[in-house]
């Protein structure tokens, strides 16, 4: 199944034959307080162009965009940093934000086709995000979790992702526009929690074959040596069906170059050369 | 470190096998439950320590945390037997502060103070400072216990000091805070009365308020 996105100038088909789509995770200010503080300042126009700029020259296909941080108002800020990204780079975006409004208002000044992020199972985010994504004609991010949380095994996952299915066909939403993110929590809080996650993969791709993302990293929050557990879960996911990852592409790219190539996915192992002949430092 | 008992240190290494066959020992040779837990007690003392230095990771404060319950599920039996000739030597509210979830401490005391005969209203986790004033307003407990292991939860404390002395209640209850990171000047910050250093202290604390010994 193919989910299209667009930028102005650009189209990009998400598929599990093609090489791995990876979603630049860096234009976000959780746990960034020089982005927190430029957007909370109105001084953020250099730094959003540098890390735009820089995800892209690292390998990112799409660029996650979300500006939610303590005084910020997200219906004005996040349309201005769309469209400073817009200027820069000019791959297809992620909008990504909890609030409907600064979807909408982002929606309005974006040229070519979006992905959304996100919609939950919940009725309230149901009714108010879905009706913009059949309206602007996006894709949307599907999170398997609602008022009670992110359940911590698949069975209630997976009814999640049902209902939210379901939802999307009623309102009018082609299925391939729907992209699923399994959700990770740490193992290092609950050592099974890869488990839930990689099961829930594996019965979303077998039910509705539909993209899947996944914002990988979580899975290794409060342990020691990070990336060698966010690669390790990166290649499984990629192999049971992830196939557009929310990344620090930087840091992600070797592990995902190196797993498309072992999934038949980099012809002659061209993709997987070409990297190394330009990074030799990182092997 | 190296003046921990064996037990102590088994527990700081993770060492489930070894401390549940320690433990068993001492149980047969009749050692008294309350000694078993103040050495565990060492042991999770260490184990705090490391963890707040970034020695020790979130996973191993977790598995520490099972450990221990399956000591205690050992010593709970022999617990609820020490001192219980009395009726209920009086009510005590227990909690951990709002922000925090962690209640490994906080059961450890609320065992304690059910075996010496105490009635206990645990309140659970995350408890929000007007649930502690409204709780105790309805059962008339002299005694709160305020648990948390986050540092930054001391505002918290705070909060349900000032709560409790705006609903009129600060002089008909004490206050006792507890937890790895409680020390004085936490206490004072907080207007607390009394800064309960292990389960055991928090325990005396509760019987010299309800006059007994």
């Amino acid at each position: 199944m193919e989910t299209r996105l667009a930028s102005a100038a650009r189209e990009l088909m998400i598929s599990s034959d093609k090489q791995t789509t990876l979603i630049g995770e860096r234009i976000n200010p959780t746990g960034k307080k020089k982005l927190a503080e430029a957007l909370q300042k109105g001084e953020y126009d250099e730094i959003v162009r540098r890390e735009a700029r820089e995800q892209v020259d690292a390998g990112a296909d799409v660029l996650d965009v979300n500006v939610g941080a303590g005084g910020v108002d997200e219906i004005a800020v996040l349309p201005e940093v769309v469209k400073i990204v817009m200027d820069e780079v000019d791959v297809p975006l992620c909008i990504d934000s909890g609030n409907p409004h600064a979807i909408e208002a982002a929606l309005k000044v974006y040229k070519g086709k979006p992905l959304i992020n996100s919609v939950k199972g919940e009725e309230q985010s149901l009714q108010t995000v879905l009706p913009l994504v059949k309206e602007y004609g996006a894709a949307v991010i599907a999170l398997p979790l609602d008022q009670n949380g992110i359940p911590n095994n698949a069975d209630d996952r997976i009814k999640l992702v049902d209902r939210i299915v379901e939802r999307c066909v009623k309102t009018g939403i082609p299925i391939e526009d729907i992209v699923i993110d399994c959700l990770a929590l740490s193992v290092g809080v609950d050592y099974h929690a890869g488990l839930v996650t990689l099961e829930t993969i594996k019965r979303v791709k077998e039910n509705y074959g539909v993209n899947m993302t996944l914002g990988a990293s979580n899975i290794s929050f409060s342990l020691p040596g990070r990336e060698a557990v966010n690669d390790a879960f990166l290649s499984i996911a990629m192999a049971a069906g992830v196939t557009c990852p929310v990344v620090n592409v930087a840091k992600a790219r070797k592990c995902v170059l190196s797993t498309d190539l072992i999934l038949g996915r980099d012809k002659y192992a061209l993709r997987y050369i070409k990297y190394y002949r330009q990074n030799k430092e990182q092997f | 470190m190296s003046n921990l008992t064996q037990l102590a240190r088994a527990l700081v290494d993770l060492d489930e096998e070894l401390v549940s066959s320690l433990v068993k020992q001492k149980i047969e040779a009749g050692e008294p439950p309350l000694n078993i837990i103040k050495e565990c007690n060492e042991g999770m003392g260490q184990i705090g320590k490391l963890f707040e230095t970034n020695e020790y990771y979130l996973s191993e404060l977790i598995m520490s945390g099972e450990i221990l319950k399956g000591v205690m599920s050992e010593l709970e039996p022999l617990l609820a037997n020490v001192e219980k000739d009395s009726s209920s030597a009086g009510v005590v509210v227990i909690g951990t502060v709002k922000d925090d979830i962690h209640d490994i401490g906080k059961n450890i005391v609320v065992t304690l103070l059910k075996g010496t005969g105490f009635e206990v209203v645990d309140l659970g986790v995350d408890v929000p400072a007007e649930t502690f004033v409204k709780t105790m307003r309805e059962t008339g407990a002299k005694v709160l216990g305020l648990s948390a292991l986050l540092n930054f939860t001391f505002p918290a404390m705070k909060e349900v000091v000032d709560q409790l002395a705006a609903a009129g209640l600060r002089d008909k209850v004490k206050v006792m805070i507890g937890g790895a990171p409680c020390n004085e000047e936490v206490r004072q910050f907080a207007g607390a009365d009394f800064l309960a250093k292990d389960a055991a202290t928090g325990v005396s604390f509760c019987k010299q308020i309800y006059g007994q010994n």
